[in-house]
């Protein structure tokens, strides 16, 4: 296998992109990121994307997206993992690289989520949940989340305030961040006080519903070495599955998809957990933070939430945790998202966060999950 | 000997009361409910239909049966809410219960005496030998035109009778129907709520079948009105039930274990059926009791059973009318009750 | 919304919930499956749920999907059952404020969803406080 290393990426504003198509924002996202990497050739497409069907009605999303990008006759390939599907498209890009089979690889995710009504959304989200067994009874992910925060209260003692310290501090890293849907701060009061979604989630619990896209550029690491700019290196990745229903889970409490995966990706890397010095992880509802880094091994099993009272996972704390602000305040258009912290850890590593910038960061890792947890991918990037 | 192996009840927990209803028409409730005899009724939740209550109340049937689901050889469901025109309430039933493939099923409709006519049915081929357990259910979700008089009580319920040749709980000992066409109450297709003759739906109708029944039915068994311990009525509100009972002779003693009206409403296809589960719940052993339904259209169905000494080991497998009735009871106003029973047009 | 085909191919487990239990290592499937999740056995006999357990979480759905925009606020759940299985659905009859981990539920044939008001009528199991 070859290194891989990311020669470009790109993102624009996230929101709700009225006049903006699917396609329209994927172009201009993808164009950025060809741009920065100084390349002509591109020898392969990946797209991650959850649901172009239900949100747009449009499937053989990866060929459009050549076609509208100008790239034919190039092969392309979506790929979909739910809420994952990013970062699944930037591991199956690695691979390809890896392989030898493609030199330059562009990895995008993209979605626009906003042309349909909000319960239409809601719906077609939920589709990342077991149909028959869950979406059936009219569960929905804001539902599946709060059933396992409501679980992890029970037996941790996890309380509402530190849920709301979640969406605190990524707000306030999001307020940094000129491409975040949510650029501002808010307060614990605030979180605590906003309309309830599933009990005990608020909709400042939760990510919000967003249009955008995402794209990085891979290429064999020797070629990264020779554009004389800063290089990154994609130094490990791992995956792992889940049970798809929440009730089909050992333990409601723990992610054990993204422990595994994150377990992988740090092997293939030579490295361990202490060793990064920040974290781009999938906060699509603030409980789902404070599990993640228990998973991750950042804390013990149910500390999660006085770490985060702790400010241990504060952009000055010892485990920086979405300085970009999260999907939480950065807008979680869902196949993109995975891409989105692809490009916040090569920002970082090159040094190019401006004012989130995070101090001598050489190490960097991403977790991207898909539903409740039935898909974790995860990479570790590496400055050279 | 046929007779009724097991049976079962089921009444959802919300009520509204005559004052929450007469409030919002601006009517007097005191009036309405010493008129009807009324004071709350049952109003099924929006997931609650007749076929959702049919099962339960089955399922309890089941029980105290006692039997393999397989064994029942027919289903019948009997209400005027059945939740489609077309497809039977009964496939669903029969499949629920387990009973499928090898039944007969068929809906029955005849106001509020279809449960009774599933009844018939379903002894009668037990008694012809041609099936071995037969299933039938009285159960509605019926609607009363907002500000009508209908709708202090019109309400929801079930009751399902298993019939077989043994392990009876009361033994059917005879029947009678008598039967008119008497346009008191109905409904047209594609009509959402029924219409009704007003005070024609009184002594040319409920009480012209009732004692017609009740008086056809003693004659054939040659039995009077003291040879009986209970006996129900048809109860479309407090009042016709107890002026029944006087016509014909009958004491309020006899009566109240099987008037639930004044507290339930009137379950239409559920009514008599309901009233005699609850009458069964507190039978002995040899007890008589004369079961008259009455359905709009119109017709009154009668049977005579006779309580035995089974009675005892299974009543208490299933919950009793009386706690379904009274215990654990939701009390809603009257917007949530129009929205539970759609009455609020929303947009499409 | 399922498609009547999906509906009711699912009718066993929805009406009745038969299982499947694996016969090298008794765990139980819900819907039954080919392979055992826990074993990799492919040998399962036909059982059915306990019809009663206690709720190991729940919520209360505000914003709900599509299909069930008439239905909120609804409680959800995900109870244990008596025979270990686990099982999500709704909590109905049941005040929010009854609503804890370890409330005894049992099972109660109910309508879960329809088509509008002309389609498929949609049902299957709801919990019931005990």
């Amino acid at each position: 296998m070859r290194d891989v290393a990311v020669i470009g990426v790109g993102m624009t504003k996230w929101g709700e992109l009225w006049e903006k198509s699917l396609r329209t924002i994927f172009d201009e996202t993808a164009l950025l990121a060809i741009e920065d990497a100084g390349v002509e050739r591109i020898d392969s497409m990946v797209v991650g994307c959850m649901s172009s069907g239900l949100f747009v009605g449009q499937e053989h999303l990866a060929s459009l997206l050549a076609d509208s990008l100008g790239r034919i006759p190039v092969p392309a390939a979506r790929v979909e993992s739910a809420c994952s599907s990013g970062g699944l498209a930037l591991r199956q890009g690695f691979i390809e690289v890896a392989s030898g089979l493609s030199d330059i690889v562009l990895v995008a995710g993209v979605e626009k989520m906003t042309d349909v009504t909000g319960c239409e959304a809601t719906y077609a989200l939920g589709t990342a949940a077991d149909q028959e067994y869950e979406g059936y009874h009219g569960l929905t992910f804001p539902g599946l989340y709060a059933m396992m925060a409501v679980a992890h209260m029970h037996r941790y003692g996890t309380t509402r305030e530190q849920l709301a310290k979640v969406a605190v501090k990524n707000h306030e890293n999001g307020s940094k961040n000129p491409l975040a849907q949510f650029p501002f701060k808010v307060t614990v009061d605030a979180v605590v006080n906003s309309v309830l979604v599933a009990d005990p989630l608020r909709i400042l619990d939760c990510s919000p519903i967003t249009d955008g896209a995402a794209a990085v550029v891979l290429c064999p690491l020797d070629l990264a070495r020779k554009t004389g700019k800063p290089v990154v290196r994609i130094a490990g990745t791992g995956q792992a599955t889940d049970t798809i229903a929440l009730s089909s889970r050992q333990d409601l409490t723990w992610l054990g998809s993204t422990q595994l995966a994150a377990q992988k990706a740090l092997a293939m890397a030579g490295r361990k957990i202490e060793d990064i010095h920040l974290f781009e992880v999938h906060d699509c509802f603030t409980i789902a933070e404070i599990m993640i880094t228990e998973a991750l091994g950042l804390v013990g099993k149910g500390r999660g939430g006085p770490a985060v009272e702790e400010g241990l996972t504060s952009i000055s704390g010892k485990y920086p945790v979405n300085p970009s602000g999260g999907l939480k305040a950065k807008g979680h258009p869902v196949g993109a998202t995975g891409v989105a912290q692809a490009v916040e850890a090569v920002k970082q590593l090159r040094g190019d966060a401006g004012a989130r910038q995070i101090k001598g960061a050489k190490r960097a890792l991403t977790q991207n999950m898909g539903g409740t947890g039935g898909s974790s991918v995860v990479h570790v990037f590496e400055a050279e | 000997m046929v007779g009724i192996v097991g049976y079962g009840a089921y009444i959802p927990r919300n009520r509204i009361k005559v004052e929450e209803i007469a409030k919002v028409w601006g009517a007097d409730a005191p009036s309405y409910k010493k008129g009807l005899m009324l004071e709350e009724k049952s109003v099924p939740s929006p997931d609650q239909d007749t076929i959702t209550m049919s099962v339960e109340a089955s399922k309890r049937a089941l029980k105290r049966a006692g039997i393999d689901p397989r064994e029942i050889g027919a289903v019948y469901v009997g209400s005027e809410s059945h939740p489609y025109a077309v497809k039977p309430s009964g496939t669903v039933l029969a499949e629920a219960i387990g009973a499928t493939p090898d039944v007969h099923t068929a809906d029955l409709e005849f106001a509020c005496k279809a449960g009774t006519e599933g009844m018939f049915i379903a002894l009668s081929l037990v008694q012809a030998g041609a099936i071995k357990y037969g299933l039938a259910v009285g159960a509605d979700t019926s609607q009363g035109a907002p500000g009508d008089a209908l709708e202090y009580s019109a309400a929801a319920g079930a009751a399902a009778f298993i019939f077989g040749k043994d392990g009876l709980v009361a033994e059917t000992l005879d029947t009678y129907s008598y039967t008119t066409d008497t346009p008191d109450f109905w409904r047209r297709e594609y009509q959402y709520y029924p219409r009704h003759g007003g005070r024609f739906t009184g002594d040319p109708a409920y009480f012209k079948h009732i004692t017609g029944a009740a008086r056809g039915m003693m004659d054939k068994a040659k039995m009077k009105p003291a040879d009986f311990d209970y006996v129900v009525f048809h109860q479309p509100n407090g009042k016709f039930p107890l002026r029944a009972g006087e016509i014909l002779g009958f004491t309020k003693k006899q009566i109240e274990p099987g008037w639930l009206v004044p507290r339930l409403g009137n379950t239409y296809s559920g009514s008599s059926p309901l009233g005699l589960t609850a009458t069964l719940d507190i039978a002995k052993p040899g007890n008589l009791i004369l079961v008259v339904s009455y359905g709009s259209g119109a017709g009154s169905d009668g049977f005579i059973f006779k309580v035995t000494k089974r009675i005892d080991e299974v009543r208490g497998s299933a919950p009793l009318t009386a706690v379904l009735l009274d215990q654990n009871k939701n009390y809603l106003e009257y917007g949530v009750y129009a929205k539970y029973r759609r009455k609020i047009r929303k947009a499409e | 919304m399922p498609t009547p085909s999906r509906y009711w191919r699912e009718i066993p487990q929805r009406y009745r919930l038969e299982a499947g239990k694996c016969q090298s290592c008794g765990f139980i499937c819900f819907p039954p499956r080919l392979v055992c999740p826990r074993c990799g056995g492919r040998e399962f006999e036909p059982t059915r749920l306990a019809g009663a357990g206690q709720l190991l979480t729940y919520t209360i759905i505000r914003v709900p999907p599509a299909p069930f925009e008439d239905q909120a606020p609804y409680a959800v759940g995900i109870a244990e059952l008596d025979d270990g299985v686990k099982l999500t659905a709704q909590v109905v009859d049941c005040d929010f404020s009854r609503l804890r981990v370890g409330l005894r539920v049992s099972l109660e044939f109910r309508k879960v969803s329809e088509e509008g008001n002309a389609g498929v009528i949609y049902y299957g199991y709801k919990f019931v406080p005990e």
